[in-house]
């Protein structure tokens, strides 16, 4: 049976790690995301599944722990805030590079530096292009909920292991500040070290299995070729995800001649000026991302040929409309309308936008 | 039914705990819910609002610009919030401390004289609760027992003791609030 409580995002999502059964979060306090420590701190999760929780010395020291844990086949986590996420980002390539399954959360604030502590979604080419070294990737998942950001927990480790990936939860302040009703599901038991063993020995620092090479997980191979390889590898998943794993949401486009393209807080306040446009007889639809990356490009091509023109809303100066030209290649019009530096935008001024931009520009 | 609320007054005056137990309460009245606060730098400079929407539907954006409803508690949320409330959308306020009233014709206004009733009650931290009074006799949206329950679901539970007091001001709430205009 589930249960039905009213939760902070940031809260929803500490709950969600203990109930996914996570073996441990390693984190550094920083707002707007300070209450996924504290909660998990109050939780006691140690009593209830065994569950690690430790406050690191740095944020450094938070995700080189993560990646060490992980290695060992464990589901780790960690959660930080944009400037906090910066700091990560070398260890983000380490891991993607050794392909450890890792899960993080970045509840974005507004930037660039330590900018301030409100909702931002400016961290959208770090997270999506890496913002570390080498050519890799990671999964991007965008709630837009409170419940989202509870449900994918357990979405974000299933992609973590079945890839070997990391993968990134960008949440923004306002989902993280802000209560919703949120339905928690039953609690998952944490793998035993035999169940481990029994699922990841083959990649996995398990111990030593009799009859089997050891296991080494380094991202170092100072042989070129090998190393083009092991590229060769890590581009054909890399492929296979952007093939088999976009996740988006759709709203009202089937008799589109606008869409409105946003993720998070910002899809949020376009379904309100979907609601306000639709009244005043504009047929504009939403759509939502949900995986930032793999990029619903296909979708955005299909649509592309059919509509009149697509509003890239984001809390940000304009990062996802690349993506959206990219898959548009010049077909329709494509313009960016958002607040940023923390500031976020009214539904009425996304309408607005819509008639200036698209419509009449 | 969606009801778009703004609460906004100083901090410490329970603005936050009360759009909590008015959205816990939706909760327990199986209606969505969002609870949106104003958080960082401007709460610590004194003053403290929350977003609070209550729908039969899925809730669109948490975060709005204009309101059906402004509970306003002191001067300097009268002077943000009175022009944000939509035409023909209502306006609660507690006079104590305003200095401007709000002058707006196209909406409903009422009136709660809710700081000087908590004082006469001898507890002042009942304020919050009697200005939720206020707000379900001109809203009965909510069945007072799922008040009660969402009460208890923002208590911790060694508070559960303060649950009657708590009833009792939001029963004077709905007692004292005063029509100053409707349309």
């Amino acid at each position: 049976m589930g249960e039905l409580r009213l939760m902070k995002g940031n809260e929803a999502i500490a709950e969600g790690f203990i109930r996914a059964g996570v073996d441990a979060y390693y984190g550094y306090p920083i707002t707007p995301q300070s209450e996924v420590m504290e909660y998990l701190m109050a939780e006691k999760p140690e009593e209830r599944t065994g569950m690690v929780v430790l406050q690191a010395e740095s944020e450094l020291a938070a995700i080189n722990m993560v990646y060490g844990a992980a290695c060992t086949g464990k589901k780790i986590v960690t959660s930080s805030s944009s400037p906090g996420i910066s700091l990560m980002q070398e260890s983000f390539s380490y891991i993607a590079g050794s392909e450890v399954p890792a899960v993080v959360l970045n509840v974005v604030r507004g930037g660039p530096g330590l900018g301030d502590i409100q909702p931002a979604q400016s961290d959208y080419f770090q997270s999506t292009k890496g913002g570390g070294h080498g050519d890799y990737r990671q999964i991007v998942l965008a709630p837009s909920s409170v419940q989202e950001m509870y449900d994918f927990v357990n979405l974000a480790f299933d992609l973590a292991f079945k890839y070997r990936i990391m993968v990134l939860i960008l949440s923004d302040g306002a989902i993280g500040q802000m209560m919703e009703k949120v339905m928690l599901d039953e609690q998952k038991p944490r793998l035993t070290n035999q169940e481990i063993k029994d699922r990841f020995d083959s990649w996995a620092l398990t111990g030593r299995t009799p009859g089997r090479e050891h296991n080494i997980i380094t991202s170092l191979d100072l042989d070129q070729e090998n190393l083009e390889r092991h590229n060769f590898h890590l581009q054909k998943k890399y492929k296979e995800i952007e093939e088999n794993e976009v996740i988006l949401e759709e709203v009202s486009l089937e008799d589109a001649e606008y869409v409105f393209m946003a993720y998070g807080t910002s899809a949020r306040i376009c379904h309100k000026a979907l609601q306000i446009a639709r009244k005043e007889g504009i047929k504009v639809g939403l759509l939502r991302p949900i995986t930032l990356w793999p990029f619903p490009e296909k979708k955005v091509k299909e649509l592309a040929s059919k509509v009149k023109g697509f509003l890239s809303v984001e809390m940000s100066a304009g990062q996802m409309i690349e993506d959206i030209r990219l898959a548009v290649e010049g077909k329709t019009k494509v313009a960016h309308f958002g607040r940023y530096g923390g500031v976020i935008h009214s539904p009425e001024e996304v309408v607005a936008a819509l008639k200036s931009k698209i419509i009449g520009g | 039914m969606t009801q778009e609320i703004i609460i906004a007054g100083f901090g410490g005056q329970g603005v936050l705990s009360m759009g909590k137990i008015m959205a816990y309460s939706g909760v327990m009245q199986d209606m969505e819910v969002s609870w949106m606060p104003s958080y960082g730098p401007e709460m610590r400079g004194g003053t403290a609002n929350v977003t609070v929407i209550l729908s039969d539907e899925r809730i669109s954006s948490p975060i709005l610009q204009i309101f059906d409803t402004a509970i306003i508690l002191n001067q300097q949320s009268m002077d943000k919030f009175e022009s944000k409330v939509k035409p023909g959308g209502t306006l609660i306020y507690d006079s104590n401390g305003i200095t401007h009233f709000p002058t707006r014709k196209d909406i409903n206004i009422f009136h709660i004289p809710a700081a000087k009733e908590a004082g006469r009650m001898g507890n002042i931290k009942t304020f919050n609760m009697i200005i939720l009074g206020g707000f379900l006799k001109i809203f009965p949206i909510m069945k007072m027992e799922n008040v009660i329950k969402g009460l208890k679901k923002s208590l911790p539970e060694r508070h559960h003791k303060l649950v009657p007091m708590n009833q009792d001001a939001i029963n004077r709430g709905m007692e004292i609030v005063e029509t100053v205009q409707t349309l």
